[in-house]
């Protein structure tokens, strides 16, 4: 069971840090603001929410459990309103 | 093999990579942004060393709230450059002022480098006094700075009440008691008025859970206050608030409260505890909740007052 929950862990994290480097390279390497911030939110929203879901089997009780998954919901809240605000500003600025 | 020192030193490497960017930055947004992740950077530093309390207040306030003050007043520069012709300083200034700087921080380290191995330190002082007068709470922190110290933990709540006094002196004088500029423009986007919607009910739950956790774990009245202060900020931002005007009562009494109750119940421990500033140890651990109260309202009122700056007249923004 331990084992189990190991590698249910191990995958979930390897699988997040992939999202953060791929999210990373793409914020150096795009051409354009609008894209780097699509590599950006890739990494906050799909590499957090895996590096979550691997620790959430870790938490020793259900409020540490909770507050796991509500950083995650807190980063997706906070990370994608201000995409969408540098999205805007950026548009704006083109015009 | 031991992979945790390389990961330390990379991190210290990253701290002082990131400081030294925001020196050299040329335009001053970029010097704000490195300086909040170097903020951020800084309060893991602080939770490698084991001070959580610590890397909690350093994310709040140098990451967050220091960053905003930043970002509004390279605004407010911004401005005014417009009416000033900017001048360069001359290369002779410029070396005197980098000389100065490497004075102050070269004599910094080498006195921190010349302490005795063990240096001195009143850490097993304070930790007998937070057995004692400040029994009953779990954080030997907050007991240390409500008991051991609470004379300077109250002082530095006045510090910054003479701040916000400060920013409110530099004010025009026909604009006295009016209230600040608003924080943003008059259409906010719908993104940010969805965030100021919906960030705030969590933000102040978290604040005041991270006060309330304070007083047995890790937490306490600055890093609670200084969320409650940024989800006020987050709501004057989308224009779902506008900052109160500057004479208006309950905005001064919310700024003097925490010192005010702090001093209040520090004259009646000289009378009823025997000596000024401490409290009957039955009743320590409420009456240190009670202060604390305070000095949260206080702290989430003084930060977002510092960030918006002194009273404005009509019309101008």
């Amino acid at each position: 069971m331990s084992l189990a929950i190991d590698a249910f862990t191990i995958i979930c994290v390897a699988a997040g840090v992939f999202f953060y480097v791929a999210g990373t390279i793409g914020l150096i390497r795009f051409p354009d603001s609008l894209s780097r911030l699509h590599a950006l939110t890739k990494a906050d929203n799909l590499g957090l929410g895996l590096v979550a879901l691997g620790l959430l089997p870790r938490a020793s009780n259900f409020p540490d459990a909770f507050k796991i998954i509500m950083i995650w919901v807190l980063v997706l809240l906070s990370g994608a309103s201000a995409a969408q605000m540098i999205g805007r500003a950026l548009r704006r600025g083109r015009r | 093999m031991n992979v945790q020192p390389f990961l330390d030193i990379s991190l210290a490497a990253l701290v002082i990579g990131v400081a030294l960017f925001t020196i050299i930055a040329k335009d001053e947004f970029s010097a704000v942004v490195a300086y909040v992740a170097y903020g951020i950077f800084l309060a893991i530093v602080w939770v490698r060393l084991y001070a959580p309390d610590v890397a909690l207040t350093e994310a709040a306030v140098g990451g967050g709230v220091t960053g905003v003050l930043l970002v509004m007043a390279g605004k407010r520069l911004d401005v005014s450059a417009t009416m000033v012709v900017a001048k360069k300083p001359s290369v002779a200034f410029s070396a005197f002022v980098a000389a100065c700087s490497i004075l102050l921080a070269g004599s910094l380290a080498a006195v921190i480098l010349s302490l005795p191995d063990a240096a001195p330190s009143l850490a097993p002082q304070a930790a007998a006094a937070a057995q004692g007068p400040g029994a009953g709470l779990g954080n030997p922190i907050t007991a240390v700075l409500m008991s051991y110290r609470s004379f300077d933990t109250m002082l530095e709540k006045v510090v910054l009440i003479l701040a916000v006094v400060g920013v409110w002196s530099v004010g025009a004088d026909e604009a006295w008691g009016a209230a600040p500029a608003p924080f943003g423009p008059a259409t906010p986007s719908d993104a940010l008025l969805f965030l100021a919607k919906t960030l705030p009910p969590i933000g102040g739950l978290i604040g005041v859970h991270i006060f309330w956790t304070g007083a047995d774990e890790p937490g306490g009245a600055f890093q609670g206050g200084a969320l409650l202060a940024a989800m006020w900020m987050v709501a004057m931002m989308a224009r779902l608030a506008d900052p109160p005007p500057i004479n208006s009562r309950w905005l001064r009494l919310a700024l003097i409260s925490g010192p005010a109750v702090f001093l209040a119940i520090g004259v009646a421990g000289a009378m009823l505890a025997g000596h000024f500033f401490a409290y009957p140890s039955a009743l320590a651990k409420p009456l240190i909740l009670f202060i604390e109260t305070f000095m949260l309202l206080s702290i989430a009122v003084a930060l977002p007052m510092l960030v918006a700056g002194p009273a404005a007249r009509k019309g101008v923004r």
